[in-house]
C-alpha cells in the first residue's frame, strides 16, 4: 500500500469515528427526550400499544405487595397528581427500592392495563446527607413536652393548697 | 525575576525539569488520596438519608475519576492546539502522554459507576444519556490513541490526532449538559443530577481530597510518560546519547 493511500485510509477512519460518535450522541439525545414516560403520558395513550418502554414515577405509599407463593411483586407508580399505573414484576427489586421513592421500570402494558416490568430500577437524588442527622434535627426541632409532674405544679402555684 | 518559559519548550530542558518535579507530584498524589480515602471511609456517615448504605463511599473514587477524565480531555486538546499553532514538538508529546491517563481514568469512572449502579439502581449499565455520553468519551480517547500509533511519521500522527481531539471536544459540553441538566423535566434519566448543594461536609472533604489526589497522580503519570516519549523521539540526538540512564 502506498503511503498516500494509507494516509487517506486513516483520514477516512478518523472521519468515520467522528461520524459514529456524533451519531451516538444524537441517538442518546433522542433517547433523552423519551428516555422514560410518566404515568400521565401512558394513560393519555402517548405510548403505542405493545411497545416496550420505561415507566418513571414514584412508588405509591402502601402499594407494594409481594406474593406469598411466587417471586412476584405489585406496586403502584404515581405522579402524585392522581395518575397511577399498577406495575407487576417477577424480578428482584433493587436495594434502594422503597415506597415514596423514584423508580424506573422497563416493560410493556398488558391487556388488563397492568404494566409488566422486565426490569425495575431505583432512582436516587444527589443529596448526600446522613440519615442520622435528619433524626437528630427532627428531635431538636420537635416541641419539648410539657413537664407535668407534682413538683412543677407545686412551684407554679407557689404555696400549698 | 523573569523566567524564560520557552526554555522549557525544548525537550532537553523539560526532560530534566520533569525528572525533578515528578517525585513531588507522587508524594502529593499519595498523601492527598490516602487522606481523602481515610476521611471518606472513617469520618463519614454509614447510611444516607436517600436510603444508600455504606456502598455510596465508592463516590470518592467515582467523582474524582469522572472529573479528571473530563479535565484531562480539555488539557489534551489544549496541548494539541498549542502544537498546531506553534508547531512545538513538546506540546504534541504532552497531548499524547495525557491521552493514556485520560483514557485510564475514563475506564475507572465507568467501572466504579457500574459497580455503584448495580448496588443502588439495580443495573450495571443503562442507555441513559449521561452514561452513554461518557462511554463515547472513552471511544474518542481510544480513537485518539489508535490514530496516534497508527501513523509512523510522528509529525503527521501528531497533526492528525490533534484534529481528532479537537473534533471530539464537541462532546465535553454534551456530557456536562447531560449531567447538569438545567430542567429535570426535559431530560429525565436514571443518573442523578450532579448538584453539589446538599452534601454532608465530611463527604465533601473526602471528595475534594481524592479529586486533588487524582489530579496530582495525573501530573506524575503524564510527566513520566512524556519523559519516555521524549527519549523515544529524540533518540538520535547527542544529548540523549549522553544521558546516564540511556548508557
Amino acid at each position: 500500500m502506498k503511503p498516500r493511500t494509507k494516509r487517506i485510509a486513516f483520514v477516512l477512519l478518523a472521519l468515520l469515528t467522528v461520524g459514529a460518535a456524533s451519531a451516538l450522541i444524537s441517538k442518546a439525545m433522542d433517547g433523552n427526550l423519551n428516555y422514560l414516560y410518566a404515568p400521565e403520558q401512558v394513560l393519555k395513550g402517548e405510548v403505542p400499544a405493545g411497545t416496550v418502554f420505561r415507566l418513571g414515577g414514584l412508588v405509591k405509599k402502601g402499594s407494594l405487595k409481594r406474593s406469598d407463593t411466587k417471586l412476584e411483586a405489585r406496586f403502584v407508580v404515581t405522579d402524585n397528581r392522581g395518575n397511577e399505573i399498577t406495575v407487576v414484576t417477577n424480578k428482584i427489586l433493587p436495594d434502594l427500592f422503597q415506597e415514596e421513592k423514584s423508580q424506573v421500570s422497563r416493560g410493556k402494558m398488558n391487556d388488563e392495563g397492568l404494566f409488566v416490568a422486565e426490569e425495575v430500577l431505583a432512582k436516587h437524588d444527589s443529596e448526600y446527607m446522613p440519615a442520622e442527622l435528619k433524626d437528630v434535627l427532627a428531635k431538636e426541632h420537635a416541641p419539648a413536652p410539657a413537664k407535668v409532674d407534682g413538683s412543677e405544679i407545686g412551684k407554679m402555684t407557689g404555696q400549698k393548697i | 525575576m523573569k523566567i524564560n518559559w520557552f526554555k522549557y519548550a525544548a525537550p532537553l530542558n523539560f526532560y530534566s525539569l520533569a525528572g525533578k518535579v515528578i517525585p513531588f507530584f507522587w508524594v502529593a498524589a499519595i498523601a492527598l488520596t490516602a487522606f481523602g480515602l481515610y476521611w471518606g471511609f472513617f469520618k463519614t456517615p454509614d447510611s444516607l438519608e436517600n436510603g444508600m448504605k455504606e456502598y455510596y463511599r465508592i463516590i470518592f473514587v467515582h467523582l474524582g475519576s469522572v472529573w479528571m477524565a473530563m479535565w484531562l480531555y480539555i488539557m489534551m486538546v489544549f496541548w494539541a492546539l498549542v502544537g498546531l499553532v506553534f508547531n512545538t514538538k513538546l506540546s504534541y508529546m504532552m497531548a499524547s502522554a495525557t491521552s493514556i491517563t485520560g483514557a485510564l481514568l475514563t475506564v475507572v469512572a465507568l467501572a466504579t459507576g457500574a459497580i455503584w449502579g448495580k448496588t443502588s439502581w439495580g443495573t450495571w449499565w443503562d442507555w441513559d444519556p449521561k452514561l452513554t455520553t461518557f462511554l463515547i468519551l472513552l471511544f474518542i480517547y481510544i480513537g485518539y490513541i489508535a490514530l496516534q500509533s497508527a501513523i509512523d511519521d510522528t509529525r503527521r500522527s501528531d497533526k492528525a490526532s490533534a484534529v481528532l481531539a479537537l473534533v471530539g471536544l464537541a462532546l465535553v459540553p454534551v456530557i456536562y449538559s447531560a449531567v447538569n441538566c438545567p430542567d429535570p423535566t426535559q431530560c429525565s434519566s436514571l443518573h442523578q443530577e450532579s448538584s453539589m448543594k446538599n452534601i454532608e461536609p465530611n463527604i465533601m472533604r473526602g471528595i475534594i481530597f481524592t479529586t486533588l489526589g487524582f489530579w496530582m497522580y495525573s501530573f506524575a503519570a503524564i510527566l513520566m510518560r512524556v519523559r519516555n516519549i521524549i527519549l523515544q523521539r529524540e533518540r538520535n540526538t547527542t544529548w540523549v546519547s549522553k544521558l546516564k540512564e540511556v548508557n
